[in-house]
């Protein structure tokens, strides 16, 4: 044993277990570091420690820094890097952990105190829909935020907002990680730029800068999102599929996965690589529903979240970029009552016994949910030229549906390609790891997560209005099941909510808070997001059956 | 049990004939069933709801059941059942939720006997039980199965399944009340018909969804399920707790499973995705399928034994619109295809050999090796009846064992830590792998990176050196050397070779057989060896291939140079040279020439650029300044193809990479990307991790320099509670203890961690670099002699 030659290993015990972003990180600082002198980007990842005391330490470092930088005898504007202001804003405006949270907020005052001017974030909370003091009363689950921020390093809009449903997040993130972090046959700033690509479909700012933020953290090439012309061919080529997955993903055929798995040896895209970009893709397509669905504002450090400028009184700033608070919440009255209606229909439906309908009657009803104009034309401001400049062909976008028989696109019949037996299958086939299971799981839980309550009344078995709105959602992307009565669909969903669905579905960029408000007006806002949820996963799973379908139709 | 009355035809299995046949349907098929007498067929799909009967030559189709102008959801079928008792009786499940009986007893055009819509979702299967006329169980997605007697209106018990969907039902063959049912989260029920409160016994079967499950036919308690996990299990039932006492693991998703009749070890199974085939499988022997039906061009959907108690016949429907009978003699035998000589080789050129047992001894010309025959084979026989066991096997695995001496993989070793790949401007680096190659007796490649300098620098460059230098004492080296290589060669291929070889025999060496084709990875290392038919002799043909490579490149090489240089020499030396290496061929008679011919082929190949004659006649004048680097570019390129195919791919990859931009146009990227490929491995598999990471760094293929971005998570252990770590390199949340304190210094390391595989102490590069400079005992004091390499 005393003389075995012992290998010796050499690692690097990196201050996170991500080296993708340690690097990322360094790098991002190296850029900094020209004009900022402010704390190391180290002393900020300390800051996600999982012991007390090194936070402490961390931050006790973090404000020297800060103090060292602020004592320096140069010009108020440069002491203190825009970047290092913006990290301690938000800082001080979404850790979950309270010693960071004050001492981030101290800092930025004492910096205030010494002449720098420091930014302001513009948004209230998390979400423009939702008051921030909903979402602390009702997501008291501490812990996810806690795992979030310490694995992340930030606790994002999205993240707070879902923390309303711990379950879910808890899923959401594993799965996140799992197509952005973890092995697989795409290169990991590709993974980035495809969500970017994605959400700039729906001119989802948000995404879009969040994205590219992590696009550049991983060490993508910043030319990159000055535009499509500046990717490879082999990204470039995916433009269509996105084009059709965002929008109509009805659309896609086994040619379209031809054309991508088969031209010259340089763009070629293997079935695994394009089964991972479709996944990210719908993906990201379903999370910018929910990020426009859900109001998000932007994050502090995001264009358009934060402000130089001091608050004025009468006219706040307000970016074009943030959903428009619109004060949608109108009178409450008999609104007790709709609830009830409500609740009783469920129960009629469950108990109904199913009377035989003739085919032509089912058909009729699931046709008239595809087709029933929804008034979705709320035409917002140009979207932001960041998101502009990724996007070919904007004016391509989901369609309404013929009139009933006028060249209605096929249905898909639930029945003969589902998740559970097709899918599931070919996701777990071609990408490694969990990440069909994830995404398996992911249905699951949001399928079967109920508090059994509605609005005021608790013990509500809610099953039948979760199935209505999933379905209609697949109804809206033309898939239908056999096995369910599309009048239920009708009974179930108020015109108010379908509009909300039909929007945040079709057209997320054209969510309002006008249309968040009128639905579900006695409803919790945990609920709303619920409902959120339930589209989101809805849509995702529609986009991915259809291409999922036609890649099973070429491989055959 | 005898209550059970199995209806026996009195007809022998011998009573029907027929042949492989099939006929279009009109749509896709979901599902399909036989009438208990064999002679009808019914086809059941979203579209299709019909009988055919089983003719001599051909299906006829019969009846067909889908009537009315716009047939209802009704028709559409997830799954059909022909009552074994009651010919006239057809049970189907509804994709609406309806399960629907069909008299076919009716006068009239529409058969439908009776509609139950109890169920609110997809109806996933039907089963009559196999004695009871009337008595008719369904499962259902939305979690319930029912029990209808069909002579009321409505079921008479219902299952509850906990709302997880029912994916399989199927009465058992032995209990007359016992059914059991498969579920979509992959657990499996059993139930007693008498009991609708409560499941007998539920156990976990698969992970995600059982899709079916299959009784054995012969009273056995045996229960077989397959399931998204693309595993088919067999379960014993007759104990207390279900027992897996077999598994196949399949390429897919189980759709069907059905045991095949008379055959008390196999059972056939279908797909839901991706894969078309029927397989029987002999479960006593997963890895391969018995047997194999590949006519289905679409998911096959529904598999039946035409007869319960023939075995040769299979009918299945498919996605394809097609219904076809399969005859078994006519299935393909994956065994007979699959290889049964398995081949590979050890890092250092031991090889392992894996034969049929009669193909080895059969082989008389083989001679005995020295150290006599010591291979054991065990033989692994079965029941001699060709069409219905497994074609005989028995197989012998031999292990070669080289002699040390002659480890011919030193020279990859040596050249792969020695050479410089990048770091220098280029002509110093081909200097340095030129200087390197001869160093390890390799003249050819020593010629070739010297001759790349020459035509890829600057003309400038160029004249310091001089070239003569270099030509001639490269005329001279490779003479004597592959003298030299030769006498060894011959010499040791007849008598001084150490050769062992091991025989070893278990039962699993079958499993070699058709894990062949992954077994040579590196394609371009093996390719000769395949040639040679696996014989340790071939070494020596490579050593000979050597020389030969070496010729005909230096032919090329040199005939450019020496043009002007050293005229005659040149030929002379080739042509001398080229005669011998016949010598040692003849021991190995006609299977050494293989690799022969390749060379010459190869030499062949790079002598045809004539146009690099012709114009270096035109410049004559020594190193025409005019002359483009491009110009060399096709040459180039040939000389890389012959590298690669010839086996030496470091010689490939490094000089694709010191050339970079030079000469990556020329080659396309998937070639490229091979190489680095079949490179990295084989770097890898002498753990030359550096060189292997250093060229995955300086490699231009995008799919092969993300190679460093994956799996690039270390997981540790804390040292004080020996927990994982989660999240900090250095701090355990457990114990909240610094986990990597430095040995030395005491103090926690945050950056470069290096510590001793022997006994796990270590600290910062620097102070443990310094440390075991000046001491060889591990600075934390336990005693161990730790090395820094």
């Amino acid at each position: 044993m005393a003389s075995e030659p012992a290998a010796v290993f050499i690692c690097e015990a990196s201050r996170e277990n991500k080296p993708g972003q340690v690097s990322g990180r360094s790098c991002r600082h190296q850029s900094e570091s020209e004009s900022d002198l402010g704390p190391t980007a180290k002393s900020l990842a300390r800051l996600c420690s999982r012991d007390a005391e090194e936070r402490a330490a961390a931050l006790d470092e973090l404000g020297q820094a800060v103090l060292a930088c602020l004592g320096l005898d140069r010009p108020a504007v440069a002491r203190l890097g825009k970047q290092t202001l913006l990290h301690l804003l938000r800082l001080s405006r979404s850790c979950p952990l309270q010693d960071v949270r004050e001492r981030a907020a101290d800092l930025l005052r004492t910096a205030q105190e010494r002449g720098v001017e420091i930014p302001r974030a513009l948004a209230l909370g998390p979400s423009a829909f939702i008051p921030a003091k909903e979402m602390l009363k009702e997501g008291p689950d501490q812990d996810v935020l806690l795992e979030a921020f310490l694995s992340l390093g930030r606790v994002d809009h999205i993240t707070m907002v879902m923390a309303m449903h711990p379950s879910y997040l808890s899923c959401f993130l594993r799965t996140q990680h799992a197509l952005l972090e973890l092995d697989g046959p795409l290169p990991r700033p590709w993974r980035h730029y495809i969500a970017v690509m994605a959400a700039a479909r729906h001119q989802c700012s948000y995404l879009v800068q969040q994205h590219s933020a992590g696009f550049l953290e991983v060490g993508g090439e910043e030319s990159w999102l000055g535009g499509l012309e500046f990717v490879p061919t082999k990204l470039r080529s995916l433009q269509t599929l996105n084009k059709l997955l965002a929008h109509r993903p009805w659309l896609i055929t086994q040619q379209h996965i031809q054309e991508l798995v088969c031209p010259g040896a340089e763009s070629r895209w293997s079935l695994a690589e394009l089964i991972h970009a479709v996944v990210l893709m719908a993906h990201a397509h379903s999370l910018s529903s929910f990020v426009w669905g859900c109001g998000l504002n932007p994050e502090p450090d995001h264009i358009g979240g934060y402000t130089f400028y001091p608050p004025s009184p009468s006219n706040l700033p307000r970016s074009p970029h943030s959903p428009a608070h619109e004060d949608g919440r109108q009178e409450l009255a008999d609104g007790g009552m709709e609830v009830e209606v409500l609740m009783k229909r469920m129960v009629e439906l469950q108990q109904q016994q199913e009377e035989e309908c003739s085919q032509e009657e089912m058909l009729t009803r699931f046709e008239r949910e595809r087709s029933e104009s929804i008034p979705t034309a709320v035409v917002r401001g140009a979207p932001p030229d960041v998101v502009l400049r990724l996007v070919e062909d904007p004016e391509f976008i989901y369609e309404d549906f013929a009139p009933r028989g006028e060249q209605a696109p096929p249905t898909m019949r639930a029945q003969d390609y589902s998740w559970e037996d097709h899918g599931f299958s070919l996701v777990n086939r071609l990408l490694p790891d969990q990440v069909g299971q994830l995404l398996d799981e992911k249905f699951q839980v949001v399928s079967n997560l109920t508090y059994h309550r509605m609005a005021m009344h608790e013990g509500v078995d809610t099953h039948t209005l979760r199935k209505a709105l999933w379905n209609y959602i697949h109804c809206l992307y033309g898939i239908r099941y056999d096995d369910y009565d599309y009048g239920g669909v009708n009974v179930l969903l108020e015109r108010s909510l379908k509009v909300f669905v039909k929007t945040m579905a079709c057209h997320p960029e054209q969510t309002t808070a006008r249309i968040y408000h009128a639905f579900w007006r006695h409803f919790r806002h945990s609920e709303k997001v619920h409902a959120n949820l339930i589209v989101m996963e809805a849509r995702l799973q529609a986009a991915l059956l259809y291409t999922l379908r036609a890649i099973t139709h070429y491989m055959r | 049990m005898e209550k059970m009355s199995r209806v026996t035809t009195a007809l022998g299995s011998s009573a029907f004939s027929g042949r492989t046949m099939f006929c279009h349907l009109d749509a896709p098929a979901n599902a399909i069933s036989v009438c208990r007498d064999a002679t009808q067929v019914v086809v059941a799909g979203r579209n299709i709801f019909k009988i055919y009967t089983l003719e001599e030559e051909q299906f006829v189709e019969k009846l067909n059941l889908r009537v009315g102008r716009k047939p209802s959801l009704n028709f559409s079928c997830a799954d059909v059942m022909w009552h074994q008792m009651e010919e006239n009786l057809l049970a189907t499940a509804a994709t609406n939720g309806a399960v629907v009986t069909w008299n076919l007893g009716k006068p009239s055009r529409n058969k439908q006997d009776q509609l139950f819509t109890e169920h609110k979702r997809t109806v996933n299967k039907v089963c009559f039980h196999p004695t009871e006329v009337y008595m008719l169980l369904s499962g259902s997605q939305d979690g319930f199965m029912k029990c209808f007697d069909l002579r009321k209106k409505e079921s008479v018990s219902t299952f509850s399944g906990q709302s997880e969907s029912v994916r399989d039902v199927q009465f058992s063959m032995k209990d007359y009340f016992t059914f059991a049912a498969s579920f979509e989260n992959g657990n499996v029920q059993l139930w007693d018909i008498r009991r609708p409160d409560r499941y007998e016994r539920m156990f976990t079967a698969h992970t995600g969804p059982v899709f079916c499950c299959d009784w054995h036919p012969d009273d056995r308690g045996w229960l077989a399920t397959g399931g998204r996990d693309k595993m088919v299990k067999v379960w014993d039932m007759t104990t207390n707790r279900a027992k897996e006492i077999h598994c196949v693991q399949t390429i897919a998703s189980v759709a069907r499973v059905k045991w095949r009749p008379e055959r008390k070890w196999h059972l056939a199974t279908c797909s839901m995705m991706v894969d078309h085939n029927i397989y029987v499988w002999d479960i006593r022997r997963p890895f391969i399928p018995f047997a194999t039906f590949e006519e289905h061009k679409d998911v096959t959907t529904g598999i039946v034994w035409r007869h319960q108690h023939d075995p040769y016949f299979l009918l299945s429907g498919s996605k394809d619109s097609t219904l076809y009978q399969h005859m078994f003699k006519d299935a393909s035998r994956p065994v007979d295809k699959a290889n049964p000589e398995g081949l590979c080789f050890g890092l250092f050129g031991d090889l392992a050999f894996a034969a049929k047992e009669s193909l080895i001894s059969s082989d008389a010309n083989r001679k005995p090796y020295p150290g006599g025959d010591r291979r054991y084979p065990i033989f692994f026989f079965k029941k001699p009846d060709p069409t219905e066991q497994f074609a005989h096997v028995s197989s012998a695995l031999s292990v070669f064992e080289t002699d040390l001496d002659s480890n011919r993989m030193d020279w990859f070793v040596k050249t792969a830590r020695l050479y410089l790949l990048s770091g220098k401007p280029f002509a110093e680096l081909c200097d340095h792998n030129a200087k390197v190659a001869r160093e390890l007796n390799r003249p050819q490649v020593s010629t070739t990176w010297t001759m790349l300098r020459i035509m890829f620098s600057d003309p400038a460059n160029l004249t310091t050196p001089g070239p003569n230098h270099n030509i001639s004492k490269l005329g001279t080296l490779p003479l004597m050397n592959s003298f030299s290589m030769k006498e060894m060669g011959s010499g040791m291929g007849s008598e001084s070779r150490l050769e062992r070889s091991k025989g070893e025999s278990r039962q699993d060496n079958i499993h070699l057989e058709p894990g062949n084709s992954h077994i040579s990875n590196n394609n371009d290392e093996n390719e000769e060896t395949e040639g040679s038919e696996g014989q340790a002799e071939y070494m020596f043909g490579d050593a000979e291939l050597d020389d030969d490579d070496l010729y005909s490149m230096e032919h090329d090489n040199q005939t450019e140079e020496q043009e002007y240089i050293l005229p005659q020499e040149a030929f002379q030396l080739r042509h001398e040279i080229m005669d011998n290496p016949s010598a040692p061929e003849h021991l190995q008679q006609d299977k050494a020439d293989s690799p022969h011919v390749s060379g010459n082929e190869a030499e062949v190949m790079c002598l045809t650029p004539i146009e690099s004659f012709s114009l270096i006649s035109i410049s004559q004048p020594l190193f025409s300044p005019h002359l483009p680097a491009s110009f060399f570019c096709p040459v180039v390129r040939e000389m890389l193809s012959y590298y690669a195919e010839q086996g030496d791919v470091q010689m490939a990859v490094s000089v694709l990479i010191v050339l970079g931009d030079r000469i990556r146009k020329e080659i396309d990227d998937l070639t490229q990307e091979h190489w680095y490929m079949s490179y990295i491995d084989l770097l890898q598999r002498f753990e030359l991790w550096n060189v292997s990471n250093e060229v995955i760094k300086l490699s231009t293929c995008s799919a092969i320099t993300c190679l460093n971005q994956a799996s690039t998570t270390l997981h540790i252990n804390c040292s004080n509670c020996k927990r994982p770590m989660s999240n900090k390199g250095w701090i355990c949340d457990r114990c909240h203890q610094c986990a990597s304190v430095c040995a030395v210094c005491h103090h926690v390391v945050k950056g470069l961690f290096v510590w001793c595989q022997g006994c796990s102490h270590g600290g910062h590069l620097e102070h443990m670099m310094n440390w075991l400079k000046s001491s060889s005992h591990c600075p934390a004091g336990c005693g161990h002699l730790c090395e820094y390499t």
